[in-house]
């Protein structure tokens, strides 16, 4: 009846898991009470689980990758706390088994729930915004998409109290993830996360794809939108073309845990860096899926604080193209050590450095922006600035471990973990943070408050430093990833480096969810009326903070650049039309919420071979699908009277504002 | 405010801007459809470069020389590109306006891809039976997960037709029935290619 699912599935003797259930039990039941208390599920149902307004998808998004990020760095600390006392005799505080858990879904999240949502959070907080568009291409299928990635999320957390989680690092190599070796449920939790989100995930690629190619403002050039767009664009290409393959690792590694196949098996035949392969054709291109939008972040936010139309854009357009066709020919890089021969090893290592010259046409794009300019010095600056110095150092060891040769020493070893982290804290997290700060005013209204947010700069990125630079040496040192205990005393002293890194990044962490919550309470100080707080250039910044629903009353003109700067500057920005006309918008709708809820149910009665639940959950899954299809009541018109009255509201007071704005940038001009 | 507000306005009084966001003529699904139908094809290279991998890993077990009988793969093979035609019918059909043909022809893609999938099955369980189960060796399973992917988006392919009959009958043809039976047709003839596919390298370079 409950397939391999019994009550012996609960570890009751892990006080760490216990004790985090019981935390987690009282604060969701605190969190669920309050929400009830104050009536407020018919407002989150209807304004948020329902909604298909990119915007606030987007916000959804950002959300569920901060709260992971939280568990994530939960994971990075105690990894770190016990490398720094288990050396030579001691043993530490986590048994091995939990150990491995630990380090597999510390990666696991990070990658695939924090930066992923994160991204594709900000895509869609951004996107639709800067190309003059009302919503995306396929609404729904947005919802869809999040409430996909939200059921990999119930799931991977799911696992930390009903049963295991994979305890194979977070790709999941076989024949160790095989059946005979992970006999334990903890891999299939990791595969069937990791194919809901990832479903979701290939459904924003299609739709961001088709939204920027066909949904653009009429008269906005490809050559003519914002960087940021750009970037998106090519990321959601290589989600496109990349998640196939992780689809297709998986499912193989699934096809042999479940119906006894032989892909990866020591036994008959089974081919285990076939496996390896298929997943790095999907690893490479995500780590610029993740990469390359935060570029366009830096991008718009160093023209923007530079005061200067960014250097170079068609250079940084095609150096971004570049890198997303050449992210599909440096795969093998990873596992230089598999033997595939010296030349082959030689292609991959020296497509590997070539990657590194479009990358460096980017900082210098960026420096030569900042040349000159009027640099305000601003939170998502900082960011900006501790990204150019942290990623070049990373990007210099990613090119010496490039080199087959030392990668044969280096491969596996820490100075691997820091350069990747160099690359993905240094390029990822610090530009998620400065786009969060950047465009957390038009997502809100409110700016985030300044001191707590440089606090939280410099701690994380002092604690960087301190974390991963002893890594660097103990790789050079010859100590390997994912050491539950090492014999080796004279490795100790840094891995207690490390640890205080990691401390003073969790303090990071803290000044970060201090900053929100200050900001928060503080709102009605931060107001952005204008809906353009950091005298942006872009058309985001054209309309209201929030913008509402529909984004914009009339569709912007574009014929040229960086078209909301040129207007304020001829003073035809914030014009109000002579008539407005009604606007046609998609409804909400819960069917995403439903299917990603039968997903979850699907996903979890597989892990448990709970066959007859599965069942019901695909059938669930097909059924909503369908019925969807059956809606015919899908959209409707905002009358042109509705549309005026929210304009004027703005624009009106706006109109006083911008008054005295003119004014003072004219005298700034003059100075 | 509602879709009744479509049929008093009109399209006239909203101009091009105001439909520009959220009206589709089905030109930008079909765009969506297309890049859906690459990536799916991704999936499907992924499977053929992992067949081509194991095509001769029979760790001991029978070949695809011992297995394969070409003239059942054959019929397979005619069952479905038959099916495409008579699909192509169908959309002809459709773009005549001719609701009832249209039914007709998508009863018989149905009948044929369904024999398609039957005769798929009958194959999987014949050797399944004879001991050549996904579980033998690592080119068998490379074998039944390529030709069952295969088929099992045939079998989704035929309930989405199923879905269309329906739509089909009460909804008539319609922009929005027209636009899915556009997807389908492209998804059907996608699924055809693919077959060529397994048809060529799977099954024919496995008995040459």
């Amino acid at each position: 009846m409950f397939g391999k699912l019994s009550l012996s599935a609960i570890p009751f003797d892990q006080p760490i898991v216990m004790g985090t259930l019981a935390a987690v039990l009282v604060l969701g039941a605190a969190l669920l009470g309050a929400v009830t208390y104050f009536g407020k599920w018919g407002y989150l149902w209807k304004e948020w689980f329902t909604t298909v307004d990119h915007k606030k998808i987007g916000i959804m998004y950002i959300i569920v990758a901060l709260v992971m990020l939280l568990r994530g760095f939960a994971d990075a600390i105690m990894m770190r706390g016990q490398q720094a006392l288990a050396a030579a005799g001691a043993q530490g505080y986590l048994p091995p088994h939990h150990f491995d858990q630990i380090f597999s879904a510390h990666g696991t999240i990070m990658i695939f729930f924090m930066a992923m949502p994160f991204i594709v959070g900000l895509m869609n907080l951004v996107v639709p915004l800067q190309i003059g568009a009302r919503d995306v291409a396929y609404p729904f299928l947005n919802s869809l998409s999040f409430w996909l990635t939200a059921a990999g999320v119930v799931l991977i957390m799911l696992s930390l109290f009903i049963g295991d989680f994979s305890a194979t690092g977070w790709l999941a190599y076989p024949p160790l993830s095989e059946l005979k070796f992970s006999p334990t449920v903890g891999v299939d939790y990791y595969i069937w996360a990791l194919q809901l989100s990832g479903l979701g995930t290939t459904l924003s690629g299609i739709n961001f794809v088709v939204t920027i190619l066909r949904m653009r403002t009429p008269g906005m050039r490809l050559m003519q939108m914002p960087v940021f767009t750009w970037t998106a664009l090519v990321t959601n290409v290589l989600i496109v073309a990349a998640f196939p393959a992780l689809t297709v690792a998986l499912a193989l590694l699934g096809a042999d845990r479940y119906l006894g196949m032989h892909f990866f098996t020591n036994d008959l035949g089974g081919n285990a860096m076939m496996y390896v392969n298929l997943i790095w054709v999907w690893g490479h291109p995500e780590v610029y899926i993740l990469m390359v939008p935060c570029f366009g972040a830096f991008s718009e936010i160093i023209s923007t604080f530079s005061g200067k139309p960014l250097f170079g854009y068609k250079s940084m357009v095609w150096a971004t193209v570049a890198i997303g066709v050449m992210s599909f020919l440096v795969w093998l890089h990873h596992f230089f050590t598999m033997g595939s021969g010296a030349n082959v090893n030689a292609f991959f290592g020296i497509a590997t450095m070539v990657i590194s010259i479009p990358t460096g046409v980017k900082v210098f794009n960026w420096l030569f922006t900042m040349y000159r300019g009027r640099i305000r010095f601003t939170v998502p600056v900082l960011w900006t600035i501790g990204f150019m110095v942290t990623f070049v150092i990373g990007g210099m060891t990613g090119v010496l471990l490039a080199v087959p040769g030392a990668d044969f020493v280096l491969h596996n070893s820490l100075f691997l973990i820091a350069h990747f982290h160099n690359m993905i804290i240094g390029g990822v997290v610090f530009g998620c943070l400065a786009a969060l700060n950047f465009w957390f005013p038009k997502a809100t209204g409110f700016k985030l408050e300044e001191r707590w947010g440089k606090w939280s700069f410099w701690c994380w990125l002092v604690g960087f430093y301190v974390a991963f630079m002893p890594l660097y040496v103990l790789g050079l040192m010859g100590a390997t990833r994912r050491m539950q205990h090492y014999d080796n005393a004279a490795w100790q002293p840094y891995f207690v480096v490390a640890f205080v890194g990691a401390a003073i990044i969790m303090a990071g962490i803290f000044f970060t969810v201090l900053q929100i919550f200050v900001s928060v309470r503080n709102r009605e100080a931060n107001r952005d009326l204008t809906g353009d707080p950091w005298n942006g250039r872009t058309l985001e910044w054209a309309t209201s903070s929030p913008p509402p629903f529909y984004n914009f009353a009339e569709l912007p003109k574009i014929d040229q650049l960086d078209q909301f700067w040129a207007d304020k500057e001829r003073g035809t920005a914030y014009r109000q039309p002579a008539h407005y006309a009604d606007i046609h918008m998609p409804r909400n709708t819960g069917v995403g919420v439903f299917m990603g809820a039968f997903g979850t149910v699907l996903g979890f009665a597989l892990v448990w071979h709970i066959w007859w639940l599965a069942i019901a959950g695909l059938v669930g899954m097909v059924a909503s699908f369908v019925a969807r299809a059956y809606d015919r009541d899908v959209d409707y018109y905002v009358p042109a009277a509705e549309v005026e009255r929210i304009e004027r509201a703005r624009l009106v007071p706006l109109k006083n504002l911008i008054d005295r704005v003119d004014v003072a940038s004219s005298e700034q001009r003059v100075a | 405010m509602t879709s009744s507000a479509i049929t008093a306005g009109g399209i006239a009084i909203h101009g091009h801007d105001a439909d520009h966001a959220h009206h589709d003529d089905g030109s930008r699904t079909l765009l969506g459809f297309w890049i859906y139908l690459m990536s799916d094809c991704l999936i499907f290279s992924g499977l053929f470069a992992t067949f081509a991998v194991l095509a001769h890993a029979y760790a001991g077990g029978p070949t695809g020389k011992e297995l394969f009988d070409l003239k059942y793969v054959l019929g397979e093979t005619m069952l479905l590109l038959v099916s495409s035609f008579t699909f192509g019918m169908a959309m002809l059909n459709m773009h005549a306006g001719r609701r009832n043909r249209v039914l007709a022809w998508l009863v018989v893609t149905f009948l044929f891809g369904a024999a398609f999938v039957g005769m798929e099955i009958h194959e999987f369980a014949g050797l399944i039976h004879e001991g050549a189960g996904p579980d033998r060796s690592a080119f068998l399973s490379a074998y039944f997960t390529l030709v069952g992917t295969h088929g099992l988006h045939v079998t989704c392919g035929l309930t989405w037709i199923a879905v269309m009959l329906d739509m089909v009958r009460r909804h008539g043809l319609d922009g929005i029935v027209r636009r899915r039976l556009s997807c389908l047709s492209l998804f059907w003839h996608f699924l055809d290619v693919i077959w060529i596919c397994v048809f060529t390298f799977v099954y024919l370079h496995g008995v040459l």
